[in-house]
């Protein structure tokens, strides 16, 4: 039942989306989110909408699958939608009742801001869904190694956040045990009003903090044990090197975010 | 009153990468008051398979009746159906929560709506007849040992009164002794309560000793479905697909095979010493 959060999972899949280094996925990421507040009107919605398509397409990976993580952020969405739809000031009047008016701008905002939320999740959802989480951090660390000669500690942020993606399927997995456990002890977590649903939760909680605690515990262990210290002088079995498919992914990207500057210089 | 099931299949993640056939085709009758073992290694379906047996998974395909009745059907209350067929998930610590032992028992009768009196009571009565020292009844769950968590979450699920007890192995990560008091434990409560028991395992030793009945699941399927006696007869075949019958078993179909004419069936201890004294009479 939990299983619908794709956030942080790994799909398998043999594709160039896949073999990318995770460095311009960071990148890519990066730039699309700016690209999404920074396009204005039709065109350059249909420029970023034929950049996902186009990578969802080379990535191999269902489209179902990238839109599964959206269903959890549906009330986010719902409640954006809709304070951009009725409290937008505007000239044009478009329909009003009781206090409540839509105006042309609130709608237009409303639709775009929807479509950016969406955009947002479907565009991250692509590299998490096609970089390991290992891969991933490994990305960060070296993308972000600069700052540590500014005494920022690269290397505990990033093994901080390889934990952290790691153990979420982990914890989402032992959440949907200790959920069936309880609800094999008659507990609703469905029904009721939300103060009792809030309550209800608690038989959760406690037990998923419990292990959670218990795991990060024997973690430190187990690295302490293989004498982990830390980064310094720590080397990869796996070094970064950027091959040439990872340029040319480089040069569709600059590509695409001044496609969509020029598209918002010219056409706004 | 029984438990049918009529060609359940089930499937995770289905269309996706990560698609695998948890059961298939699973025919099964489990009538009242049997003692069965469920065995099978890891991934062969059988916590899937009990998972259903109460309505926490829904099978993707075929039906499952509960006193004759589907439990598919729109209006069945699943609720009540999950206090019948109590199930006891294998890490206790997937369940303990309460700041006390006593109130963590008492979850479940609460949620079937009794009073604080009524669900005390059945405390009570199941942390009694699971063994709890009464001085440990006001203690956090979380200081007690293995063995001693473990009784308390079956007592948490007994104390419902469920007409269909089925623990998921309940002996994981204990010692002997502590494998040993809950397998004991465990028969004693089908003597006296004379409840269905569903007993979840991947020691046939284990099983061997208490069950009637034993099903063994290999790659979601039902591979043997019988007697102790009836299904280590086919030990080669239990070896392939990596599990083993008692060391029992070996030992009888070794003498047999030196020309002793002992008892194939026999299945404990006890039933070998006695087929091998009457052999040598």
């Amino acid at each position: 039942m939990l299983r619908d959060i794709t956030l942080g999972q790994y799909y398998p899949a043999d594709s160039v989306i896949h073999k990318l280094d995770p460095r311009v996925k960071l990148m890519a990421t990066l730039v699309y989110i700016m690209s999404l507040f920074t396009f204005r009107g039709a065109a350059g919605f249909m420029l970023a909408t034929v950049f996902m398509i186009v990578v969802i397409r080379l990535s191999k990976v269902p489209f179902s699958y990238m839109v599964k993580g959206l269903k959890t952020v549906i009330i986010l969405m719902a409640i954006t939608a809709v304070f951009n739809l009725f409290l937008t000031p505007g000239e044009e009047v478009l329909v009003h009742f009781w206090k409540l008016t839509i105006t042309m701008e609130g709608l237009k905002n409303a639709v775009f801001m929807l479509v950016r939320l969406i955009y947002l999740i479907v565009g991250t959802s692509v590299m998490t869904l096609t970089t390991t989480p290992n891969q991933l951090t490994d990305g960060l660390e070296k993308a972000l190694m600069p700052l540590s000669k500014l005494k920022v500690p690269v290397h505990a942020i990033a093994m901080m956040m390889s934990i952290a993606l790691r153990f979420i399927p982990i914890l989402i997995e032992e959440t949907d045990i200790i959920m069936k456990a309880q609800m094999a002890r008659g507990a609703d977590f469905e029904n009721g009003n939300i103060i009792k649903r809030a309550k209800n939760m608690v038989p959760l909680l406690v037990p998923l903090f419990v292990s959670a605690f218990r795991r990060a515990d024997d973690l430190a262990m187990a690295m302490e044990a293989r004498c982990y210290i830390g980064g310094e002088g720590r080397t990869k079995m796996k070094p970064l090197h950027y091959q040439s498919r990872d340029y040319l992914a480089y040069l569709f990207l600059i590509v695409y975010f001044a496609g969509i500057i020029l598209l918002r210089i010219f056409l706004a | 009153m029984s438990i049918i099931l009529d060609k359940v299949n089930y499937i995770y993640s289905p269309n996706t990468a990560y698609e695998i056939k948890a059961l298939n085709d699973i025919s099964l009758k489990i009538e009242d008051g049997q003692f069965i073992g469920i065995i099978g290694h890891t991934g062969s379906g059988k916590s899937t398979l009990i998972q259903h047996l109460n309505g926490l998974m829904k099978a993707t395909s075929g039906a499952i009746y509960f006193n004759g009745r589907d439990i598919y059907e729109n209006d069945y209350d699943m609720k009540e159906l999950r206090t019948k067929v109590g199930l006891v998930f294998q890490y206790p610590e997937h369940q303990l929560f309460e700041t006390t032992i006593f109130d963590d028992v008492c979850f479940g009768p609460m949620n079937q709506g009794l009073d604080k009196n009524k669900a005390g009571l059945r405390a009570f009565e199941a942390l009694r007849s699971v063994g709890m020292p009464e001085d440990l009844y006001y203690q956090s769950p979380f200081d007690l040992s293995g063995g001693q968590k473990r009784r308390v979450a079956i007592a948490g699920v007994l104390a419902m009164k469920p007409e269909v007890l089925i623990l998921d192995e309940p002996t994981a990560g204990l010692d002997p002794k502590g494998r040993d008091e809950i397998l004991d434990l465990i028969a004693k409560m089908h003597k006296e309560r004379k409840i269905t028991v569903i007993l979840v395992s991947h020691s046939m030793e284990d099983v061997a000793k208490y069950v009637e009945r034993i099903i063994v699941m290999n790659d979601g399927s039902v591979m043997f479905d019988g007697t102790p006696g009836e299904v280590f007869l086919h030990y080669k075949e239990l070896e392939q697909v990596g599990l083993a019958a008692p060391q029992v078993t070996y030992l009888m179909h070794g003498l047999s095979e030196k020309g002793i004419p002992v008892d194939l069936n026999a299945t404990t201890v006890e039933e070998a010493k006695n087929s091998i004294l009457k052999a040598f009479k």
